[in-house]
């Protein structure tokens, strides 16, 4: 376990050092303020577009960092051949895998923080109500950036930079639209095309479950136990994800 | 006292991307074993298989058949590592850290912490003249500062089992010379060091025992003296001056090998007895004797002998 800190820890400063990151938190920062601007347009609906902007800057913010720093955990140090120096010392192959995972795990809870502060302050100055809802809103994006550093890691595991962020932004497309899928399968009157959309609904993840940002922004909460079974869902993916991973990374030369 | 690696009839193949290309072999049988305390030199051409060979010690590739035990345990073992140092060739470092992170990261995955590591950081820098550049980012150093560097997280866990890859690898002549001085101080504090190199003078210099690969299988191995005929002397270079190479018909019948060179003419005699001849042919014609140099068998005629047979 020590291992895995000292990865994870490294990994985290070397999130800090490269300056794309604080470029992308600055841009955040800027379309949460520019909620404000848009808000001055609409007529008695301003808390509700700086709640809205709000959530989904940081969503598409967090999504971009987990998918294309996530894509570049394993593939990069390969490339770089810096994983012979880190293999040939005492540590397992799983330990490795989880050290990355951590440490860019506590790349994007940094980094929410930073924007979650940034998003309160901005609702403040318009006045807006500080709801509980908002803070679910942001857990269940949190759970939901944890599912897909995941599946960025495990498609780096065995793929190159750009089939992995490719298959993994797809992924993401796809485990929103999980509802419409589901749908498809109960309407359809095909037996194969229902099989395989059941399949892809199971198999797929499904964050539309971790999304509640429309209800947030509208004040509204979700029940605890509907928001514990969501974030049990999320880590339950993102664990079985680390874990094929550790089982391919195990077999993989270098 | 055990083997310090021990390597027998270890195979890799590697498997085509499509079913019905060949697959290729990249080591076929290779054999050899590393003794406690020695230093060790791994000759071979580019792609003869020596990097895998390494690879497959370290438990970064699998083999597909045979053994390969290092300080007595599988190659594959993790909790081995932890007695073992290793640095790539070319290696690629985080250019982002200081030369004591850049320590300190890979000391504690080595298993130290505190102060241990701390003194361990101190003494690396200051054996390898890094001192200055402690609080420096990798990115700002030379390509020899680098290579420093890399010796230095190769060695700070104190690994009794030390493994190069091409440690002399783009050095020039003075980084070239820190290398071997280091590695002949490793085997006075008892390590083992186990390199690979193309660069012929310095495995003659620092080995005790070399193994020569070429396309995956090893086609020699002992002690250098041993592989170069027990330093028996191979031919004789007599330098000389006014004789021309043509005046010396009469000997070259013999399998003497004359190139003229100015004013000096080269002779290589077979032997001593052929020795004699020229230094006779010498003095009728009135010649000028230079300068009589013996030459002993070389590792390098071995190597290209043995490349040259597997061709």
């Amino acid at each position: 376990m020590y291992c895995v800190g000292v990865i994870a820890l490294n990994t985290f400063r070397e999130n800090l050092r490269d300056k794309i990151l604080y470029n992308l938190v600055l841009f955040s920062g800027l379309l949460i303020a520019a909620s404000l601007l848009l808000s001055s347009l609409s007529m008695g609906e301003q808390e509700k577009i700086v709640a809205d902007m709000g959530l989904a800057a940081i969503n598409f913010i967090g999504v971009v960092i987990a998918v294309f720093v996530g894509i570049g955990l394993v593939s990069k140090e390969i490339e770089r051949r810096t994983v012979y120096i880190i293999m040939a010392r005492p540590i397992s192959r799983a330990q490795f895998l989880v050290g990355k995972y951590l440490g860019l795990v506590l790349t994007l809870s940094v980094n929410l923080c930073i924007m979650l502060l940034v998003f309160l302050v901005t609702l403040w100055w318009s006045r807006g109500a500080l709801h509980a809802s908002l803070l679910q809103a942001v857990e269940l994006i949190f759970v939901e950036l944890l599912v897909v550093t995941a599946l960025a890691l495990f498609f780096s595991t065995f793929s190159s930079a750009m089939v992995s962020a490719s298959l993994t932004i797809g992924l993401y497309a796809i485990g929103h639209l999980s509802p419409d899928l589901k749908g498809i399968a109960e309407k359809s009157q095909n037996e194969v095309m229902t099989m395989v959309m059941t399949a892809i609904y199971y198999l797929c993840p499904n964050l539309e479950m971790l999304n509640v940002k429309g209800q947030a922004a509208a004040g509204v909460t979700v029940p605890l136990f509907y928001q514990l079974t969501a974030t049990a869902y999320g880590l339950c993916y993102a664990g079985v994800l680390l874990a094929m991973a550790c089982v391919i990374f195990q077999r993989r030369d270098f | 006292m055990k083997d310090a690696v021990r390597v027998d009839r270890l195979t890799k193949t590697i498997a085509p991307n499509w079913p019905w290309q060949p697959s290729t072999e990249i080591l076929r049988g290779v054999s050899f074993s590393v003794g406690q305390g020695e230093i060790f030199g791994f000759l071979g051409p580019n792609g003869a298989g020596k990097t895998t060979t390494l690879k497959i010690l370290l438990g970064l590739i699998r083999k597909s058949g045979g053994q390969a035990e290092v300080l007595g345990m599988p190659a594959d073992t993790v909790e081995v590592r932890r007695r073992i140092g290793f640095l790539p060739e070319s290696p690629y470092f985080y250019d982002y850290l200081t030369a004591e992170e850049f320590l300190r990261f890979y000391g504690r995955l080595a298993g130290m912490d505190g102060d241990r590591l701390g003194q361990r950081i101190t003494l690396m820098l200051e054996t390898l003249g890094l001192t200055e550049a402690r609080h420096r980012q990798l990115r700002k150093f030379s390509k020899g500062m680098l290579q420093r560097v890399g010796l230095a997280q190769a060695i700070i866990h104190d690994p009794e089992l030390v493994i190069f890859d091409e440690p002399m690898s783009g050095l020039d002549p003075m980084g070239r010379k820190e290398v071997r001085d280091l590695i002949l101080k490793l085997r006075e504090q008892g390590k083992t060091v186990l390199f690979s190199s193309h660069i012929i003078p310095d495995v003659e210099m620092l080995c005790d025992r070399v193994a020569v690969i070429v396309k995956g299988e090893v086609v020699a191995t002992g002690k250098v003296d041993e592989l170069v005929g027990h330093g028996r002397t191979k031919t004789i270079e007599v330098v000389c001056e006014g004789v021309r190479g043509e005046d010396l018909s009469s000997v070259l019948e013999r399998g003497v090998r004359v190139v003229d060179r100015g004013v000096q003419c080269l002779i290589e005699a077979p032997d001593s007895q052929g020795l004699d001849e020229v230094i006779m042919e010498i003095r009728k014609r009135r010649g000028k004797l230079v300068s009589v140099t013996p030459h002993k068998g070389s590792l390098e005629e071995l190597f290209v002998q043995q490349v040259h047979a597997k061709e």
